[in-house]
């Protein structure tokens, strides 16, 4: 058991997937001498050298465009995308082409490429470096998404994304990168949960919160003030949005009979919509309450100095509890 | 406001005459010329070989606009007038070379021994394409303007990092082509590959045939400079090759693609051609150009110059034109017996390739799709949306 951070977690799984495959390759905007924006793939370069962790021009269709044909040759390319606003050039190769190859070409191309993109706020930043696009991708066939929250999740949840023969987005949440935790690095196979599982992170009767990504640590702390004022909140991970395990939301809303959704996606057509919709077909009378939602606005994200308020916060959290167990 | 009526225009690029710096082996009246850079020497069986295939594709093409008019195929993107472009591309490649097309590049196809009932079941939409690209070594064409141009960037990586350029060994070293129009170098994305490609030193030749309209804006209307001066800013040769001329566009793909695998890097070929006709059979090119324009480059047609070429030289005679004209007919009655009978898909097998792994959404979709398609009659329900 080793104590990591959630970036320093993602730099070790990428080692260790690039040390375990000659085939993967990792490319980006200064990943190379800088070690990336956020220092991820620090280290890599000088070990693998530049044909394996890839200086690429700043150009987000070329990385990621390249790297679809590079898997078709075989390779394994892991795409670094800057900032999460930095995708949208992106879009048009991740969405038309990656996520469709394999559908038209019945099964006769694979796509192992995965695009890891910093994902959400609260770090202060300029325009475009704060935002939530999962939705985009989650939403779009073909693509598989992913969001850990924890540096054993980092760690692990990496190199299950490389090793997958689809397509993965892997969300980091920007604002955890030096979050610390245990990283257990020597389980074996059976032992790590698999990716598109999710997991209840916190027992607890009153109420099921849900979220990924950078809002689990933000429901666990919600769940730790509730707990104060004696209500029981089970928090639950989704740690995968495509697919997604309604089964473990649903057998925890069965419990507890509410729900209340985090997610720092704004809520309007966001993510959680799909998550509460399926709650409501197979949980219905088990909801002792209209499921809630926190979230975002729907709002272009706002500048540094207001996005305290537009992120959600334990308040806002807590309030939705509230709500929930006085309805 | 200008006196300007509304209606057809000319191009802006001179058609008439032959652009300045354009490699010609073989001009519109069928005479042969010498180029100090760029020449082929072959065999007289090469040469009816790539009669042979023009001939063939031109009827592949005439055959599917046929069955697109008699309603046996929902669109049909013709290439009458691209004939010498793309099959002389498509000859000029090796076997390990991989193609990355655009939707219309049918005789490059054709050239790679992929079955042209493969081709038109994307246009009948049994399929998205039924040939197996790996084993063809050709890519699913891309109906997205430009963006197969990355990935062919991205494919010429691996090879490189597969340590097949420069080797020095024929049966190796490997190459890659891009196709597309004069339109799709206006995408962002071309300007992208064409940048990452040459950084890179990648193994791939952009082939860009301009064949002067892009649906119904001219190439005036995508760029004021020659497209083929795009690769100056990039950083890799631009040639500019008569794409009528089979032999001048062999000799100069030939020799792109030996640089590419040899490690020479990319480069950016312009092959200056006209389609016949219309974008698809969705438009009419009479809207929007001149009959006069398409007149003037009937004059320039690929195959009725090489037919006077190889004639002239005693290559080609008539015992191979009727043999010929019998091929071209046995390609048409398979056509039109085989595009009526191409399977239709089993509806539930569009659930099975989007993921390679089990994905629960898709599978608790098609179970309800399975489900209510049992419920309401299979039979009803077999004819689809129509």
């Amino acid at each position: 058991m080793e104590q990591m951070a959630i970036g320093k977690a993602i730099n070790a799984g990428l080692r260790a997937a690039m040390e375990r495959d000659p085939r993967v390759l990792l490319v980006g905007e200064d990943i190379g001498a800088l070690g990336g924006v956020f220092r991820v793939t620090d280290g890599l370069q000088k070990d693998f050298g530049e044909d394996r962790v890839v200086d690429t021009p700043l150009a987000e269709a070329g990385i990621v465009g390249t790297a679809i044909g590079m898997a078709l040759r075989g390779h394994r390319p892991v795409c670094e995308i800057q900032f999460n606003g930095f995708v949208y050039p992106a879009f048009n190769q991740i969405t038309t082409q990656l996520a469709k190859l394999r559908a038209r070409s019945r099964g006769r191309l694979s796509l192992p490429v995965v695009i890891r993109i910093p994902s959400g706020g609260g770090i202060g930043s300029v325009e475009h470096h704060s935002e939530s696009p999962e939705v985009l991708f989650a939403h779009t066939a073909g693509l598989r998404v992913v969001a850990p929250s924890t540096p054993h999740d980092a760690y692990w949840m990496i190199q299950q994304s490389i090793a997958s023969a689809d397509p993965v987005l892997f969300l980091e949440p920007e604002r955890r990168y030096w979050q610390k935790g245990d990283v257990d690095t020597d389980l074996g196979p059976g032992q790590v949960t698999p990716l598109h599982r999710a997991r209840v992170v916190r027992p607890g009767t009153d109420a099921t919160l849900v979220a990924y990504g950078p809002t689990a640590k933000l429901a666990l702390d919600a769940a730790a003030v509730a707990a104060e004022d004696g209500t029981d909140l089970e928090v639950v991970d989704l740690r995968s949005l495509s697919p997604l395990d309604v089964d473990t939301v649903a057998e925890s809303v069965r419990r507890t009979g509410r729900l209340v959704t985090v997610s720092e996606a704004p809520t309007f057509h966001g993510p959680m919509a799909e998550v509460a919709a399926r709650i409501q077909e197979s949980c219905f009378y088990s909801l002792e309450a209209p499921v809630k939602r926190v979230g975002g606005f729907h709002l272009p994200y706002p500048a540094a100095r207001v996005e305290e308020h537009y992120l959600p916060t334990v308040d806002r959290v807590l309030d939705a509890v509230e709500q929930s167990l006085a309805a | 406001m200008t006196d300007t009526e509304v209606g057809p225009v000319r191009a802006g690029a001179a058609h008439d005459g032959r652009p300045d710096g354009m490699v010609q082996l073989l001009d519109q009246h069928g005479v042969r010329h010498t180029h100090p850079d760029h020449e082929v020497d072959l065999e007289p069986e090469e040469l009816l070989g790539l009669y042979r295939d023009m001939v063939l594709m031109r009827r592949f093409d005439s055959e599917a606009e046929a069955l697109q008019r008699k309603g046996e195929l929902g669109l049909w993107a013709g290439s009458r007038g691209q004939e010498a472009a793309q099959v002389g591309a498509g000859r000029a490649l090796r076997r390990q070379d991989h193609v990355f097309p655009s939707y219309r590049d049918h005789g490059a196809l054709l050239t790679r021994g992929v079955d042209p009932l493969h081709i038109l079941s994307i246009f009948r939409g049994t399929d998205h394409g039924g040939w197996d690209p790996v084993a063809a070594g050709v890519h699913p064409y891309t109906l997205v303007i430009a963006a197969q141009m990355l990935p062919a960037v991205g494919y010429g990586m691996g090879v490189q990092r597969d340590g097949a350029v420069g080797t020095g060994d024929p049966e190796r070293d490997t190459a890659v082509i891009a196709c597309f129009g004069d339109g799709a170098t206006s995408q962002g994305e071309a300007a992208e590959a064409l940048n990452w490609a040459a950084v890179f030193n990648a193994p791939v030749v952009f082939f860009c045939q301009n064949n002067q309209w892009a649906i119904s804006e001219p190439v005036s209307r995508q760029s004021p400079v020659p497209l083929h001066r795009r690769a100056e800013g990039a950083g890799m040769p631009g040639v500019l090759v008569d794409g009528n001329d089979v032999l001048a566009v062999l000799a100069v793909v030939r020799s792109a693609l030996e640089r590419a695998r040899n490690g020479g890097g990319p480069t950016f070929v312009e092959a200056f051609t006209f389609r016949m006709g219309a974008h698809t059979t969705s438009d009419d090119p009479t809207r929007y150009r001149l009959a006069a324009e398409v007149d003037a480059w009937r004059e320039k047609d690929p195959l009725d110059r090489f037919r006077t070429y190889l004639t002239a030289e005693g290559v080609l005679d008539e015992d191979f034109e009727a043999q010929l004209a019998h091929e071209s007919e046995a390609l048409a009655e398979r056509l039109r017996a085989g595009v009526p009978a191409l399977p239709e898909p089993d509806p539930v097998s569009m659930f099975d390739h989007a993921y390679a792994e089990p994905h629960p959404q898709v599978q608790a979709e098609r179970d309800e799709f399975l489900a209510a398609w049992e419920q309401h009659d299979r039979d009803v329900h077999a004819g689809g949306v129509l």
